[in-house]
Parts: structure tokens; sequence; C-alpha cells
């Protein structure tokens, strides 16, 4: 029981910490990010080139994966994304779409379909609470969860930046009159939710040591779910519902059935959504005539 | 020859336009057919013509959801696999009854376009009280959970009639000459071929003249009415959900159709072939053929799918290439400053040409 919960909020985790990116990007550009799955991989698969071909110690690995994945957020956002600005919002889905194929058969050229061993990164012994035992991983996703939480609630309510940020997303043209940049802004946030999902890579990859190129598209849709479940562009929302959502994951695996685990989890968000149309923590939105 | 253009030109536009999309199909199938019978068709691609006419028909289909009601719908593949697996038992079930081919496929076509159209409306009733990224995410999440559903389902048939469960075949308790015939995540095996190249064609036209007839009904012009301003449309009494959810059930009822027309033309079939990256797929048909245009998703589904087929001499950066086009035509067909020198470059060629006329 005590385990299950355990590896449920650890699992949870590393949604809550993918789904911090998409609801970001979507608090501010008002867009669907599907290529936001493949950024993870894309992450998990340069931290496994620079601890096994390289022999990098694992933080500079990391470290690695997040350039990378900060840089890739930052290009996609550029070549894409930028142009389509003005555009509905059907036509980005399909460019994010067409960016989401995109990185994932670049994956399969250069790192092929078969699957790599991911090394263990984390080398922090497990602990007994009582009869459950915690793995190192689960420690130190469920850590880097809270520490990535406690920074982004302080980044976007304290600093100047992050000020910037929330007020792009509550009213674009407001914003621009009163001297924010708002292309920056959208720029800089792909780039933090980019490198999040580095970090979501590496923790993924911690815990489900198989990586292939098409590693990052469950999760990526179920940290979607995750973070429409807490109400999409809400930073707390996400983090409710990605928890939320792992624990789910591990209990219908546990106790109802394996195969159907993410036929429950997605019944529980279908219904969640049917009694509060906007998710956990989303605001309702009033429409005016 | 006179009173054929008389008339032609004394019918309205719409039905010019249905016409024609008709006359496109009929071209394209006596092209392919003789083609085919020539043999001067490869063999993969003659392969590929059932497969075409269903993506054609499943992405008119979702034409009528994203296109004409304006809503997006990420879980079309779900309704395929429920029309595709409803198909298959149906087939084998008749298989001792009805020898005939054809009948059976007709069959099989009605109990799939039933099934899925059942499924839409169990989802759509929940789901169309949702509004924009909302409901394409519970669009998506049903499309998932049809088929979690259906990899674990274990459908056998034996002198009792039909078995269904959840756990394996075994549990079925089954008579000993009792068929398998879907066998969870290995899907169903040993399908009978009766699909057939006419068939798919037929399937595409009568589509077309259901999607067109509705469009050009006062049910579709309440549908649309919907999508342009909702609150103009619920102002002028029009019930909004009734409509929203004719628009859905037809969609997913059309999308079953072709899910057992898809069924049989294979002799296996798994339940993770519809999935979300199958859904996708048909929104993109729907999106690159310019939504809500009926010739367009024609067109756009034919083409997309043949492409990374005629791409093969790529070999592996077919995929790649397809993304890299993706991308390109979304950026050129929706960025301004694109547009701008789309516009600037054939004003160009029409001043060119209206120089040389001189």
């Amino acid at each position: 029981m005590l385990t299950n919960l355990i590896n449920g909020i650890s699992l949870g985790s590393v949604y809550a910490i993918i789904a911090l990116g998409y609801t970001m990007v979507y608090g501010i550009a008002k867009m669907l990010n599907f290529a936001h799955g493949d950024v993870i991989m894309i992450g998990g698969y340069a931290a496994f080139c620079t601890a096994t071909y390289w022999n990098w110690p694992p933080a500079f690995a990391v470290l690695f994966a997040i350039v990378v994945c900060t840089a890739l957020g930052i290009i996609i956002e550029k070549l894409a994304y930028k142009p389509l600005r003005e555009a509905t919002s059907l036509a980005v889905l399909i460019t994010a779409i067409g960016v989401s194929y995109f990185l994932q058969n670049s994956a399969l050229l250069i790192w092929s379909s078969n699957p790599k061993s991911f090394p263990n990164m984390i080398s922090i012994p497990s602990i007994t609470v009582g009869s459950a035992q915690i793995s190192g991983t689960a420690i130190v996703t469920i850590l880097a969860n809270i520490v990535i939480m406690i920074a982004l609630t302080i980044f976007t309510s304290k600093t100047k930046v992050g000020k910037a940020m929330r007020a792009v997303s509550e009213d674009k043209g407001a914003a621009q009159l009163m001297g924010i940049n708002v292309n920056q802004t959208i720029s800089l946030t792909f780039a933090i939710g980019s490198g999040l999902a580095a970090i979501a890579g590496v923790l993924l990859c911690s815990a489900y040591p198989t990586l292939m190129p098409t590693t990052g598209a469950m999760p990526g849709i179920k940290a979607f779910t995750a973070a429409v479940f807490g109400g999409i562009g809400s930073i707390p929302g996400a983090m409710i519902g990605g928890v939320l959502l792992g624990i789910i994951e591990i209990f219908g695996k546990a106790y109802i059935s394996t195969q159907l685990s993410d036929a429950i989890v997605f019944a529980v968000l279908i219904i969640v959504l049917i009694v509060k149309p906007t998710g956990l923590l989303g605001k309702p939105v009033r429409e005016k005539v | 020859m006179k009173n054929v253009l008389k008339k032609w030109t004394s019918l309205s536009k719409n039905s010019r336009d249905g016409f024609i999309n008709y006359g496109i199909v009929i071209v394209f199938f006596v092209i392919f057919q003789s083609l085919l019978s020539t043999k001067s068709l490869s063999n993969s691609l003659s392969g590929q013509l059932v497969p075409i006419c269903v993506y054609v028909v499943v992405a008119l289909a979702l034409n009528l959801v994203v296109g004409i009601s304006g809503e997006l719908s990420l879980g079309q593949a779900g309704f395929m696999g429920v029309g595709a697996f409803t198909g298959v038992i149906v087939s084998t079930c008749l298989q001792s009854s009805i020898s005939n081919g054809p009948i059976r496929l007709i069959f099989a076509i009605i109990f799939g376009a039933m099934i899925a159209g059942i499924a839409g409306l169990l989802i759509g009733i929940p789901v169309l009280r949702l509004r924009g990224d909302y409901l394409a995410i519970v669009t998506l999440a049903f499309g998932e959970i049809i088929k979690n559903i259906l990899n674990c389902l274990y459908v056998g048939v034996d002198s009792h009639g039909l078995h269904f469960g959840m756990v394996d075949i075994p549990s079925l308790g089954m008579e000993a000459d009792g068929i398998t015939i879907i066998n969870g995540p290995m899907g169903a095996v040993g399908i009978t071929k009766i699909s057939t190249f006419l068939a798919g064609i037929i399937l595409v036209i009568l589509t077309l003249v259901i999607i067109q007839n509705l469009i050009n009904s006062r049910t579709g012009r309440a549908i649309m009415a919907i999508r342009d301003n909702r609150i103009a449309a619920e102002a002028c009494g029009i019930n909004v959900t009734k409509y929203k959810l004719i628009a859905f059930v037809t969609s997913a009822a059309i999308a079953g159709a072709a899910g057992a027309l898809y069924g049989l033309n294979f002799s296996t079939i798994v339940p993770k072939k519809f999935d979300f990256n199958t859904s996708i797929l048909i929104l993109v048909f729907v999106v690159l053929g310019g939504i809500g245009n009926i010739r367009g998703t024609l067109i756009a589904a034919t083409v997309l799918y043949i492409l990374p087929e005629l791409l093969r001499e790529f070999a592996d950066y077919r995929m790649l290439i397809y993304a890299i086009v993706l991308i390109l035509v979304m950026l050129v067909t929706n960025n301004e400053k694109a547009k701008q020198l789309i516009n600037r470059v054939l004003v160009k060629l029409k001043l060119r040409k209206a120089k040389e006329g001189e």
C-alpha cells in the first residue's frame, strides 16, 4: 500500500514536471505543444550519450541534457511556432505534430529503433520505511519535483521576468503596451519548459530504463492529460494533476487491472472534466456576447 | 448536349460542387481499376487502394466534426477500431450462413457503422458539454480508452453463439470447435479478406452523398450556425447539443463503416493500429485539405496517404521528409508574410501574362 503510494507519487512527479512544460506554454501561447513529449525523449538520449559514450559524471550529463533541450526548445519555437503567432490554433497544433514527427524520426535515424538501456544515474541507496522500500530514484524524483515547484512559484511571483510571463498569459496586448517584450517572454517560456522536459526525461528513464524514439510519446500524452486535469494554464494545477494521475495509474495497475490502467486514468480525467469543465484548479472562462 | 449544359448551369453552386466531387472519385476509380487490370500498378500501391478509400472516408467523417461542426476531435481512430472489430466479428459469424463475400461485407459495414454510432452517442453526450481544447483532450482520452479496451477484449464463437471475455481465450468456456475471433493484444487473426476496391469506392461515394446532403440541409445549416457563433445560434432557438450530437454521431458511424471495410481488408488486425497516432494522421488530412472543404479532404487524404509510399526510395528519410513537408505547408499557408509573398508572385505572373496577351 505504502510502496504503491510512494511509487505513484514518484511517477506522478515525473508527469507533473512534464505537465509544467505543457501548462506554461499553453498559458502563454495558448497552444498545445504536442512536440513536448519528444523533447523529453531527446533529453533522455542526450543524457544517455554523454553518460555511456563519453563517460561524463551523471550531474554533467543531466546538465548537458538540460542545455540541449533548452536550445532545442528555443530553436523549435523560433523556426516553427513564431511565424504562426497570428494563425488559428489548429494550424499551430498541426505544426506541433509535424515537429513531433520530425523529432521522433530524427531520433530514429540517429539512434535507430533498438531500445537503449539507460544507465543508472542516481546512485542513492533505497530506504526502508516500515514495510515499504523506497528506491533512490523515487526519492530524487519527488525531491526534484518539490524543488522545481518552489523555484517556479518564486520565479513567477517574485522576479520581474516571471511577472512578465504572468502578464503576457493574462493579456498579450495589454502586456505589450506596458513595455513587456512579448516575443522574448514566449521564447523564454519555451526554454524553461524544454529545460524541465530534459530533467523529466532523465528522471523518467531512470525509473523505466528503456530508451526508444517513441519513449516520450505516451508520457507526453499522459502529462498533457495531467495538465488538463489540474486546469491547464495553472502551475499548481499541473503539479496536483500530475501527482494524482501518477497515483491513480499505479493504484489502478496494482488493484484493478494492469492492462486497463491507462483506460482508468483517462476515465477519471473524463469524470473530472464533466463535473468541473475547466479542470481542478482552472478558472471558469466567462463568455461575453 | 445543350440541354445538359443548361441544366448544369441552372444547378446551385453547392450541388455543382457535389457532382464534381463524385466525378473526381469515379475518374480516380476508372484510372486505377484499369491500371489494376493491366497489372501496371506496383504491388505495394495496389495493396494501398482499399486503405486509401478507408482513410478518405474517415477523413471526410472527421471533416464533419472538425470543419462543419467546428469541434476538435482527436479520437477518430477509436471509432474506426470499433467498426473494424465489429465488422470482423459479424463477418466471421455469418461465414457459415452467408457464403457470398460482398453481401457479408455489406452486413459487416452496416453493423460496424451501427456499433460505432452507438459508441459515438455514448461518448458524445458527456463530451459535447465541454468546449475547445478540453473537448479535444476528452476525445483523445476516449480514443485511448477504446483502444485499451479493445486491447484486452477476447471474443470467440461456437454453436452456442458469441462469447465475450476480458481475461483470456480459455476462460471464455467455448466448445472445442469454437473459433477465436479476437485474441486480446494480438487482435483479430485469420480474417477472410472480403474488402474490394469497388466496395471502397462505393463507400466513398455513399459518404459523399450523406455528408454533402447533410451540409446542404436545414440540419447542416444549423450545425454551421453553431460553429460560427454558438450564442447567436442558441438565441435563434437552435438546440446546440442536439445538432452537435448529430454531427458527432454521423461522423462516428461513418468512421465505423470505414473501419469495418479496413478490418476485412487484412488477414490480421491489431488494436494498436487504432491509437492516437492514427487519429492525428486523419486530422492532418483534414487540416491540410482545408478545414471544412470536402474536395480538399478528398485530395489531401489520397495524396498524403500515398506520399510515404512514393517517398520509398528515400528509405529511412521518408517520414522525416513527410514531417518537414507538413511543417513547411503549415508555415507557408498560415503565415501572413508568406501569404503576401505568394500573392505578390501571383499578381506579377498575371501581369506578365496580360502583357504577353497584348
